[in-house]
């Protein structure tokens, strides 16, 4: 298996206060960090997904890593390529490679398009002129499971999983090597999101393409992912082999999420579960020590002092903990 | 009184559009026992939000009502004046709504919103502060008092979320309307609130109507659950009994394929093919014959009438037998 996409210790800031503001009300560091010390990779043909609560930075790392946002510090490697310092044109090169699907299904196609030119929307713009449009339009909403009438239909005229379908069909546009989808399934009914991942896990099969999956619902995760990451304020508190998170959770943050996931069953016991008290702590003011032991239920001695170390616990599994919950 | 707080029976809705008369609800019964919580599922388009608006009185202004009645503490609401019912909802009927960030009126501080809506009651500002400040710890807002000058942008979804439910109970009403409240938060916070709602439902003696199309929320916070598909309630009874004797071919399908319920890892998840069947022409027959593997000939010719099927569990099937 080849790497696709490396990330190394990857940094997004964002500035909350202009220079002048910073000096009259003597702010430090007028910048917050929404991604530190991120590293992870994905394999060809396989799908990561990350996993944390709104505000975390999830759709922050996916923005930079297709390239959108500026980053601060590290690396962020397609293909052995750098990406953080592209040319303009080697952006466009490297644009063509990877397509993104944004969270909102109905609010990313344009109104005034028709479903045929929003699919064919890309081709146009990397200038690729000699192909039958028309035909690639056919080809794409064979490939999603649309007929091929759609094409002169407009978004209003989509239900929530035929335009997510439409999503995917323009992602799929430029035989991109990888797809990052932003909550994929996000307000779309429990029938329809079993539509929507099997179409994805199909096209997965067929096309080897990798995915980048982010999602708050962990249990679409089980079904779709290879390896799975989960982040709190910006930093992966774990990361590792879907199955294994799944089965062993050991940082207190994903055993945590993984037990408040209700179940539907009447009968299901919440006497086991770990309930997190408290709110996410503001980015602006990051708690010192273990950014998780302001609501983490196992505190242990050092955990408000220290910040600790990434640790591997398996061959792919890492996490920051002090106090690992044991398997 | 009553030992239901609402009582909703054969009520049906239309909407005029340009194709015709969408028959977006249709003889629907629905029954809020008091002091419980009850949970309507369903997909997209189904009617939940018709639902609720019919309840509130805020339906659309080309809605119709040809038939039913609301019951709600023994008037109905459907033949009230508008006044009457402004002075209803708010009062003894409130609600909260899916997304906390547009409940909330950004420019103006949450005790300022607070207090405001407490207009009806003949008190000193002082003593509407002090209930705003007791019902903001209530729902778990640490150090109310200096948070009353905040605005909502200075507050994360969760604690929207505790405010607006704050606001909707703090007039102590009879029934508490919940559109999805937990939809745009995260599990742990989810879990929270469903504490909270659990709690405070307790506490202060209220019934809700919690609409959800997330099972297991709903499995967790209801004592009774209402399944609708286009437009009529398929089957309804206690939650006990939906979850574990699932008998409507749709409950069954929609149980069947919701990620959470499928603890082996899959490749290939369980749907329900086809769509739901057009509202301004809709089928003879059985409203969900076309996307049921157990369909049978008396489907495509006569409506399903209401079965018992155990205790207060009703099914729409012709499957089914007493």
């Amino acid at each position: 298996m080849s790497t696709v996409l490396a990330v190394k210790d990857l940094r997004v800031r964002f500035r909350i206060a202009s220079p002048l503001q910073a000096t009259l009300n003597q702010i430090e560091d007028p910048f917050i960090d929404a991604v530190r010390q991120v590293s992870f990779d994905i394999q060809h043909g396989e799908t990561f997904t990350l996993v944390g609560e709104s505000g975390s930075g999830k759709s922050t790392l996916a923005l930079a890593v297709a390239g959108l946002l500026d980053t601060a510090e590290g690396k962020i490697e397609f293909l052995g390529e750098d990406v953080t310092n592209m040319t303009p044109q080697e952006m466009m090169a490297y644009r063509k490679q990877i397509s993104f699907m944004w969270q909102n299904p109905v609010g990313s196609l344009s109104p005034r398009l028709s479903i045929g030119s929003l699919i064919t929307e890309a081709y146009k713009i990397h200038g690729l002129k000699d192909r039958d449009l028309k035909a690639e339009a056919h080809r794409l909403l064979k490939l999603v499971g649309l007929p091929t009438h759609f094409t002169g239909r407009y978004p209003h005229q989509l239900s929530g999983g035929q335009a997510r379908r439409v999503g995917v069909a323009r992602a799929l546009a430029l035989d991109p090597k990888l797809i990052i989808a932003d909550e994929p399934t996000a307000g779309l009914d429990v029938s329809v999101q079993g539509e929507i991942l099997n179409l994805l896990n199909r096209l997965q099969d067929e096309l080897g393409v990798s995915m980048f999956v982010i999602t708050h619902n962990l249990n679409i995760v089980r079904h779709i992912s290879n390896r799975t990451a989960i982040m709190y304020l910006g930093r992966f508190a774990e990361q590792g082999p879907t199955d294994d998170i799944f089965a062993n959770p050991r940082h207190p943050y994903t055993l945590a999420l993984l037990s408040a996931n209700p179940e539907p069953d009447p009968e299901s016991s919440i006497e086991d579960r770990i309930e997190l008290k408290g709110e996410v702590p503001s980015l602006m003011n990051r708690p010192i020590g273990c950014e998780f032991h302001t609501r983490c239920p196992f505190i242990g001695k050092h955990c408000d002092t220290d910040f600790p170390p990434v640790q591997k616990v398996g061959e792919a599994h890492s996490l920051t903990c002090h106090y690992p919950r044991q398997p | 009184m009553s030992e239901n707080v609402l009582t909703i029976r054969d009520l049906s809705i239309d909407y005029q559009t340009d194709r015709g008369v969408l028959k977006a609800m249709r003889h629907v019964n629905l029954d809020i026992p008091r002091g419980s919580i009850v949970g309507v599922v369903g997909e997209s388009g189904c009617g939940k939000s018709t639902l609720i608006s019919s309840i509130i009185r805020l339906l659309a202004p080309n809605a119709n009502v040809p038939n039913g009645s609301i019951e709600f503490e023994d008037q109905d609401l459907l033949k009230l004046s508008q006044d009457q019912m402004r002075a209803i909802r708010g009062t003894k009927l409130s609600i909260i709504f899916q997304d906390p960030m547009s409940t909330l009126n950004p420019v103006l501080s949450i005790g300022r919103q607070m207090i405001d809506i407490q207009y009806r009651d003949k008190k000193t500002t002082s003593q509407k502060k002090q209930r705003s400040i007791d019902m903001l710890a209530k729902v778990g807002i640490p150090d109310p008092e200096s948070r009353l000058n905040q605005f909502p942008h200075e507050f994360s979804g969760g604690m929207q979320q505790r405010i607006s439910i704050a606001m909707a109970l703090q007039a102590e009403p009879a029934l508490l309307i919940a559109d999805e409240p937990t939809t745009a938060l995260d599990a742990t916070l989810e879990v929270q609130i469903i504490h909270l709602l659990k709690e405070l439902q307790t506490t202060m003696d209220c019934s809700i109507l919690f609409i959800s199309h997330h099972l297991g929320v709903i499995a967790e916070l209801c004592q009774h659950v209402i399944v609708m598909y286009a437009g009529e309630v398929v089957e309804q009874g206690s939650t006990r009994e939906i979850f574990n004797h699932p008998t409507h071919p749709y409950t069954a399908k929609l149980l069947e394929c919701d990620p959470a319920s499928i603890s082996e890892k899959s490749r290939s998840l369980p749907t329900i093919p086809g769509e739901i069947p057009d509202l301004v022409d809709l089928p003879v027959g059985c409203v969900f014959k076309n996307r049921c593997d157990r369909s049978v000939e008396a489907c495509d010719t006569v409506t399903p009438g209401w079965t018992e099927f155990g205790e207060h569990h009703f099914v729409s099937c012709h499957l089914v037998k007493s």
